[in-house]
Order: C-alpha cells, then sequence, then structure tokens
C-alpha cells in the first residue's frame, strides 16, 4: 500500500509541471477458472535502505494479466523461501500449485542490482528454469517483466510480450471544448508513459516500425492528412511527402524500409507502397471504391486491407511480388456487414479485425471468424508481438478506452487514463532482452 | 488569398469598368440565387457587373437556397438525396457566376465504423458533392475537397441523432 503511495506521489510529482499527462490504469475484469496456479514468493532483498522495487509483485501482475496465469495471493503463501534449496516441495503441493518462482535481489553498487531467480516445478520437485538479471535502477521494472517473460515462455512455450510497449493517442478538452491530441508510449502495464507529441490536431494510426525505435502516424491538420515517422528515443519527426487528398493508414512493411499507405491521388482511395529512401509511390490497388487500412503479412508476401468493392466494407487479400501487385485481390470475409482494420497475427495464420463494431479472429486458411468480444464500438485492434492477446480501443460508457483480450477469449481487461480519452492502441514488436 | 483576389478583382473594375453604371442587377442575382437555369445568367451578369458585393449579399441572405450549407448523408453511403440536389444546383449556379470565389468542401462521418474507413468515406462524400457542383456548372478548380473522417463531429453523442448530424458534407466559402 506504501509502495502504491508512493508510485502515485512521484507520478503526481512528474506530472505536475505537464498537467494534462495521462496517468493509464488497468483493470482485469474476472480471473479465468481454468489458469495454471503459480506461486511467485517476495524476493530476497539485501543491501541498504528498502528495495526499490517488489519484483515478485510487478511478475504476479504480468502473469495475472495474461490470462493464463492465476498467481497465489501473498496472504496465502505456506513459506517465504528465497533460493530453491530452502524450498520444501511438500508444503506447496498442498497448496495445489504446479510451479513457484523464488528469487532475491542484491544492491552491487549504488542503484545497480542483480536479481536472481528459479522457476521450479512443484511436481517433480525440479527446476525448470534460473536465471541472474543485472539492471539499474530505472530498468528495474523491464527486469520484472523480462522475468515474467522467460516464466511465460519456460512453462507455455510462447515467448512473452510483458518487456513491450504500446503506442496510443489520448484526447483531452479544455473549458472551451478545444482538443489536445497526444501521441504517447507506455510499458504494457500502463507504467512509464512518455508524450511524443503534443498537437491540436487529430493524430491516428500510430504503427509501430519492426525495429520498435520509430513509429508512423497521420496528423490530421486542417489542410488534410499528413503522414509523419518519429523517431521514439530522440523524438525526431520526419513529414513524408504529402500528395493530394488522403496520406492515411501507414504500415511499416516488415523490412521496415516501405510503409504501405493510403493515397487517394488518383482519385478514389488505394494502397500505395512508400518507399522511405527514395520517396517513390507505387500503386498497389485499383479500384473506384474505397481500399484502406493495409496490413502486412510477416513475410511481406502481402497485404490484408480494407475494402468495399463489394458494396460493404470487408476484408481481403493481395500477394506482392518485388513490391508490386500479384493477382487480383481476394476477398477473405463475407459474413458480417462491416469487415475492416485488420491486424496480421505475428505467425501470420489469422487476422483481428472489426466484424460488425466488435473485435473477432479470422484464421487465414480456413476463413473462420471467431468474436472475441461483447462490447459495441470496438475498433483498432492490435495483436501482441506473441500473437497470445489482442489490444483494441473501445467505450466505457462514453469515455473511450483502451481493452485488452487474450486470443482465446479470456482475460478481459481495461485501460483507462485518469483524464480524457484513449484510442488508437498499437502494441510493439518484441524488445531484445538487455541482459 | 481569396481577399487578394477580391482587391484585385474589384481594381480591376473601377479602371476597366468605371463608365459603366455599377451593379444595377444586385437585386435580380439575390432573388436568382436558387431559380431555373435562366436566371444562372442573372447572377453571372450581376457578378461581372456587381462583383464581390453582391456574392457577399448573396451568401448573407438566410432566406436564399445559398444559406443551406451541409447536407447529410445515410450510414456508410455518399449518396446525394433528391432534396440536396436541387439545393446543391443553386451553389454551382452561384459559383458559375462566381469564378472568383471558390468553396471548400469538408466531408465527414460518424463515430461508428474505423477512423482510417471513415476518412475515405469523408472524403468521398465530399468529392460526390463536388461532381454535382461541376456537373451543374462550376469549375473544379473553384472547389476543394477535404476529409476529417469522424475527427470533427458536430454532435457530440453516441445515438442515431448525433451520427445523423455528423455524417455530413459541409460547403464553406473561402472569405464568407
Amino acid at each position: 500500500m506504501t509502495r502504491h503511495l508512493h508510485i502515485w506521489m512521484l507520478a503526481a510529482l512528474l506530472a505536475w509541471p505537464l498537467s494534462g499527462r495521462a496517468t493509464l490504469t488497468i483493470e482485469i475484469e474476472k480471473g479465468e477458472a481454468d489458469a495454471i496456479p503459480i506461486a511467485v514468493v517476495p524476493f530476497g532483498w539485501q543491501g541498504p535502505r528498502r528495495a526499490p522495487l517488489d519484483v515478485a509483485a510487478v511478475v504476479r501482475s504480468d502473469l495475472a494479466r495474461s490470462g493464463r496465469f492465476a498467481p497465489v495471493p501473498v496472504a496465502d503463501l505456506v513459506a517465504r523461501p528465497t533460493t530453491a534449496a530452502q524450498v520444501r516441495y511438500p508444503d506447496w503441493r498442498v497448496l495445489k500449485v504446479n510451479s513457484l518462482v523464488v528469487g532475491r535481489m542484491v544492491e552491487t553498487e549504488r542503484n545497480r542490482f542483480r536479481i536472481d531467480f528459479q522457476l521450479l516445478d512443484v511436481v517433480n520437485g525440479q527446476q525448470i528454469a534460473g536465471y541472474s538479471i543485472r539492471a539499474g535502477v530505472r530498468d528495474l521494472r523491464r527486469a520484472a517483466h523480462q522475468i515474467s517473460d522467460l516464466v511465460f515462455e519456460a512453462l507455455t512455450g510462447i515467448p512473452g510480450a510483458f518487456d513491450t510497449r504500446i503506442a496510443y493517442v489520448t484526447v483531452t478538452a479544455d473549458r472551451r471544448g478545444r482538443k489536445t491530441y497526444r501521441l504517447a508510449i507506455s510499458d504494457v502495464d500502463g507504467y512509464n508513459e512518455q508524450v511524443l507529441l503534443t498537437s491540436p490536431n487529430p493524430i491516428l494510426s500510430p504503427a509501430w516500425a519492426p525495429d520498435g525505435e520509430r513509429i508512423a502516424y497521420v496528423s490530421v491538420t486542417p489542410k488534410g492528412p499528413v503522414i509523419y515517422i518519429q523517431n521514439v528515443y530522440n523524438r525526431r519527426a520526419r513529414k513524408l511527402k504529402r500528395f493530394p487528398g488522403l496520406n492515411n493508414a501507414p504500415a511499416f512493411s516488415p523490412d521496415g524500409r516501405t510503409l504501405a499507405v493510403t493515397l487517394s491521388k488518383d482519385g478514389s482511395a488505394d494502397i500505395y507502397l512508400y518507399d522511405l529512401k527514395t520517396d517513390r509511390v507505387t500503386r498497389i490497388t485499383r479500384s473506384p471504391a474505397i481500399d484502406v487500412e493495409a496490413a502486412w503479412l510477416p513475410d511481406g508476401s502481402g497485404l490484408v486491407f480494407t475494402s468495399d468493392r463489394g458494396g460493404t466494407p470487408q476484408l481481403y487479400r493481395i500477394a506482392l511480388r518485388g513490391g508490386r501487385p500479384a493477382g487480383r485481390p481476394q476477398r477473405l470475409t463475407f459474413s458480417g456487414k462491416y469487415n475492416a482494420r485488420a491486424s496480421v497475427s505475428p505467425d501470420g495464420r489469422r487476422v483481428a479485425f472489426v466484424h460488425d463494431h466488435r473485435i473477432a479472429l479470422l484464421d487465414l486458411e480456413t476463413l473462420a471468424i471467431k468474436v472475441l468480444t461483447e462490447t459495441r464500438l470496438d475498433e483498432s485492434p492490435s495483436f501482441a508481438p506473441n500473437g497470445d492477446m489482442v489490444i483494441y480501443a473501445t467505450r466505457d460508457g462514453s469515455a473511450g478506452v483502451l481493452a485488452a483480450i487474450s486470443v482465446e477469449g479470456r482475460a478481459p481487461q481495461t485501460l483507462s487514463v485518469t483524464r480524457g480519452e484513449i484510442r488508437e492502441p498499437a502494441w510493439s514488436p518484441l524488445r531484445r532482452r538487455n541482459f | 488569398m481569396d481577399r487578394l483576389l477580391k482587391i484585385v478583382f474589384v481594381t480591376g473594375l473601377m479602371l476597366g469598368l468605371a463608365a459603366c453604371a455599377g451593379p444595377a442587377k444586385e437585386g435580380e442575382g439575390a432573388a436568382g440565387g436558387g431559380g431555373p437555369a435562366a436566371s444562372g445568367g442573372d447572377t453571372r451578369r450581376a457578378a461581372e457587373a456587381g462583383g464581390p458585393v453582391d456574392a457577399k449579399t448573396l451568401l448573407s441572405d438566410p432566406n436564399s437556397p445559398l444559406a443551406k450549407r451541409v447536407f447529410y448523408f445515410d450510414f456508410d453511403s455518399a449518396e446525394v438525396s433528391a432534396e440536396d440536389r436541387a439545393a446543391l444546383r443553386a451553389h454551382a449556379e452561384f459559383l458559375a457566376a462566381h469564378p472568383g470565389i471558390s468553396a471548400v468542401l469538408e466531408g465527414h462521418a460518424d463515430e461508428r465504423g474505423t477512423r482510417e474507413y471513415n476518412m475515405a468515406l469523408g472524403e468521398r462524400r465530399a468529392k460526390a458533392v463536388a461532381k454535382l457542383l461541376v456537373l451543374q456548372g462550376a469549375d473544379r478548380g473553384q472547389l476543394q475537397t477535404i476529409s476529417f473522417g469522424e475527427e470533427r463531429p458536430v454532435a457530440l453523442g453516441h445515438d442515431e441523432e448525433a451520427w445523423r448530424l455528423n455524417r455530413r458534407v459541409e460547403i464553406l466559402y473561402s472569405g464568407y
């Protein structure tokens, strides 16, 4: 509780000179009945003062958010071992947990830490994994997320995506109703928000480059939409060449050299490829209909996009060869009046999309549709880089909030800001481990 | 920009047409704004004589068919209703009669559907109105289309009525 208070006071202090900065809070709607029980014991601490972060608490909250794990509450723990040698397995079998995480943190020099932890199989009484991570005081949360990633991968076979970030847009209005739009990024658990851009103009469609260092977005200026690419680290922005009409829906190619964009310079909205080196564009679709919202297949072999060429917005796929269209677009969705805004899973097998104002998954092989959400006005789905969850924008009453749900429909959770609206989420690529 | 054009235009009139009688047909022009094709000729002549003063009077008359500047659409549609076509004809004739005046057509969408699709839908609506205006006599060079998608709603609710009001094209005459 005190720790929380401290974080809040710190957040308040940080936010004060930049009033209007949003603070994200995450609420998990319900626990999952078939989640794997796991105990994450509070880590031991060796150092002057108090431990600067409750690493085990971050790991517990990460694992719970995935919907695949049910961490045991600290109060129910039968013992507090901090090394594998201290663990008495029979005690933990009584608690019916399959896995146990124990660890300790040492301050090796001022503000430098080493965290050692072990993941233990309670049933067999064996160690599954053990790591030693070094981190500075500012990287401690990241280190905790990386522990969550390692535990998640060791137990599920799927890489964890806890050490990742989300980009999103927040909107606040002043007393006169004048709106301020902010492009921001934060850790995926809502911590460490950084505002990259503040603007009076609407910001749309943030899209991560595969290197995780750049974000493309659309600024809807009074003279029309413009695409920018901003570096997340040095904040430098590059304005792309602007064409008459639409300059929208940017999506980085898997090699990061090309953006798929929507332009209307030749009449109606069509998909083009924008070469980031030469500023030249190549037309990919040709129809008098609206073709928009291109998303890349992860191997670069094609695009999935929204088109109303059949009368209503539906998803289509077009193959690419050498940066040019190969063959005619193929329709992917046949049920529902409104199918749009594809986000392709990292394995290229399925697509998260807006299906009659709800979020659904489309199997790219069978074309079967599975509806994930029950709310209305759901928009902007974005796959986690491990393919296990989808984040999207929705409404809670009249306020715009973000929500996330696992691809199995588990662990629905809401991410809201303390002030204003939050929308247009984009999940970052996986980050390289820094230890 | 347009103000500048106007000044040039007025100066030209003063120099070149100093002997002329001035804006004699001003009243007729105002009355003829929404009338049949024949009255278009009147406004055109009025414009030649009276120019911008005339246009301003026409555009500020609340009883003129030109007072209707917002046109509404069905969900996911860019089809202009028959009633609106008649009103747009007045705008087309006005633009034809005042070649020095330009207009921005702003297309908008309601909040349903995806933001990027709605950007394209707003543009399609603006272009549909532009096409009708050109067919009825306006010059393409007088018109500029722009879409704000669902980003600039006029009604802030989340119901049918708000959505109806937000699916629109607005005609904005530069400088008026």
